[in-house]
């Protein structure tokens, strides 16, 4: 695909999750980006104040959660069953939002939030402070592979915009994020209802010298496993012609480029790559999330679910592990039989 | 080597990334082309995911016997230069009953000509997966949906309990009866679907530009004259106004929207100062609030 020499298309994204526990006012300061970045349509305003005047909790003014709120359960009980998600853009990125339930028993779907994020945004309310469910999401969005965290500390109208308070939650905060995998945190005083510190400063909190929550998400920067081992698990095998058998897939990690040397696993296999086969013309490289056709100088047993690698950092190949699981399903597990599937099958 | 960073790349190869896991999946899938932008996009990214091989996918049109007379044509002219083949099905039943928008009134004419012909279609083909161009932009309740998102024996979704989706990591197991619906324009918004065209020289029905059409105003959309089943009402004359299409439909469930955007340049300049939402000019959604959960529900795509 040729490349945009500017314009809308050359901006990069940032996927972005909202956890924290049930009235946090997460889907409120959703609500509140949206609002204030001007990316809510005026049919759908319109919408908003008529179910804010049925469905609506802040009195006469709009009630934001409904912009984000789209299930008719979650409309008339006034909580989040699934995650949404929310697409806006500012002149510098384009931002998708995951907003996720807060209940414990939709924890599950919070889950699927986190896997595509980078970055997570988990807000506590100030006058609570820390609760069992933000250490909960705190460590799920860890263990899902997120390194980037916004300690959004909401609310802080209720608690007189206090910087002692803000002080020692972020504190609190720094101490269980220490056992957690993650490269940076960053805290930010918030009121999403009254807007402080989400897209504007506000002038509530003079105390406050650092970046607002949109300032900190349009400029932080995260890695997307350019700088790892090359990888790429092969999706679906190309035969096109008696001539023509290529290994399709997305490049999870590192780079690859014709002629270089590769390792298939399991199997060990060795070959280098032919050519980088793509609609728009063979490609001289490939980077880390390109969904690629890679053809091999030899004929090699390669199936879908396959992993080219890098020769000289291949993966280990095992059959036993140790890991930590994150259980969904309504029934316990039970230990001793298989009851693991590895996606994707052959 | 394209600029790794720029966020229509990141969205091309993550439907691309989809359509595979789909084509690995299913036994017997299919992409609903429904002739619109979205369905434009959906098809070139199919072509290209597979490339050089023609993509592994049965194509279906679910034919409401209403679409404009621009779409058919088309939809046939494209499938004749791509050298592909399109099954086309109409709910026969239906059309022996004479339903229809007019007579029967919007929301009848789009559960049985549409949600029933499309369920008619994937059992009568057995297809166990359907490819679609929604995305979750476009609608509250489909900012919820999954990307391979599961219906029943029914086609029922079922909205409270989805599956799990994690990473780029989909599950399509199902039994037999059941199906997925796959949605690999999820992540992208109206803007993007232009920009994308543009960026690919995409063709798409030229309704989308502006142009002078034969226009009556009704409840406050602007709905074209497109062929003589339109009865007009009394004193009703057609007048030539300028107008384009946002999103296409049945044509008179559709509302065109004034504008002078005649080339892509222009749309996307649009949109970029646009305060409505796309589906403003579907008459079919507004019915009542969670009107689109509620079609979703049932069956609808």
């Amino acid at each position: 695909m040729a490349p945009p020499p500017s314009g809308p298309g050359a901006k990069d994204m940032l996927r972005l999750i909202t956890c924290g526990s049930v009235d946090n006012g997460k889907s409120t300061l959703i609500g509140r980006l949206l609002f204030d970045a001007r990316q809510v349509p005026g049919d759908h305003l319109e919408a908003l104040a008529r179910d804010s005047r049925r469905y609506g909790t802040v009195g006469e003014e709009p009630d934001l959660a409904l912009l984000v709120d789209g299930l008719q359960a979650e409309r008339e009980q006034g909580i989040t069953i699934d995650v949404a998600y929310r697409f806006f853009s500012t002149p510098r990125r384009r931002f998708i939002v995951a907003d996720t339930p807060g209940h414990a028993q939709y924890t599950r779907n919070m889950v699927t939030g986190a896997s595509t994020a980078d970055l997570a945004i988990v807000i506590v309310d100030a006058r609570t402070g820390l609760l069992t469910q933000t250490l909960r999401h705190s460590t799920i969005v860890s263990l899902m592979g997120v390194r980037h965290v916004v300690l959004a500390v909401n609310k802080m109208d209720l608690v007189d915009y206090s910087e002692q308070r803000f002080t020692e939650i972020a504190a609190a905060y720094s101490l269980l994020a220490k056992r957690l995998d993650f490269a940076a945190v960053t805290n930010i005083p918030t009121s999403a209802l009254r807007g402080d510190n989400v897209i504007a400063p506000g002038t509530a909190m003079p105390w406050y010298r650092g970046p607002t929550l949109l300032d900190h998400l349009e400029s932080v920067e995260v890695d997307r496993g350019g700088t790892q081992p090359f990888r790429l698990a092969v999706q679906w095998v190309n035969r096109s012609g008696a001539d023509f058998r290529g290994y399709a897939g997305t490049v999870l990690g590192g780079s690859i480029c014709a002629g270089d040397e590769i390792v298939a696993q399991p199997s060990g296999a060795a070959s280098r790559i032919a050519r980088i086969v793509t609609q728009d013309g063979d490609l001289a490289e490939a980077g880390a999330g390109q969904a690629v056709t890679l053809t091999l100088a030899d004929a090699v047993d390669v199936a879908r679910g396959d992993v080219f690698a890098s020769p000289d950092r291949p993966p280990h190949v095992a059959d036993q592990f140790a890991c930590h699981l994150v259980w969904m399903h309504d029934a316990p597990m039970l230990p001793g039989p298989t009851c693991c599937s590895l996606v994707p099958r052959r | 080597m394209p600029a790794p960073n720029s966020y229509l790349q990141t969205l091309e190869a993550e439907s691309i990334h989809i359509l595979r896991e789909a084509a690995a999946n299913f036994r017997k899938p299919v992409i609903l082309y429904s002739i619109g932008k979205d369905s434009s996009v959906l098809l070139h990214l199919a072509l290209k995911a597979f490339f050089p091989a023609k993509p592994p996918f049965a194509l279906l049109h679910v034919d409401t016997m209403w679409k404009f007379h621009e779409m058919i044509a088309f939809r046939d002219r494209r499938m004749s230069e791509l050298g592909l083949e399109l099954l086309v099905h109409v709910n026969r039943d239906g059309v022996s009953r004479g339903i229809g928008p007019i007579s029967h009134g919007g929301t009848v004419h789009t559960d049985v000509m549409k949600t029933e012909g499309l369920k008619q279609a994937l059992d009568l083909h057995g297809f166990d997966a359907a490819i679609g161009g929604a995305r979750r932009d476009e609608e509250t309740s489909r900012a919820k949906e999954r990307i391979f998102s599961f219906r029943n024996a029914a086609h029922r979704w079922d909205p409270r309990h989805q599956r799990p989706e994690l990473w780029r990591l989909y599950n399509g197991r199902i039994h037999a009866g059941e199906s997925i619906r796959v949605f690999p324009l999820s992540n992208w918004t109206e803007i993007d679907v232009w920009t994308y065209i543009q960026q690919e020289d995409i063709p798409v029905v030229p309704l989308y530009f502006a142009a002078e059409r034969l226009v009556v105003e009704r409840n406050g959309m602007l709905i074209k004259v497109d062929d003589d089943r339109l009865p007009l009402r009394p004193g009703e004359v057609p007048q030539p106004r300028l107008v384009r299409f946002r999103t296409l439909g049945c044509y008179p469930l559709t509302g065109a929207i004034e504008s002078q955007a005649a080339n892509l340049s222009e749309i996307i300049a649009e949109l970029e100062g646009a305060h409505t939402s796309e589906r403003q000019g579907r008459a079919i959604d507004h019915d009542q609030g969670g009107s689109m959960e509620l079609k979703k529900r049932e069956g609808y795509f």
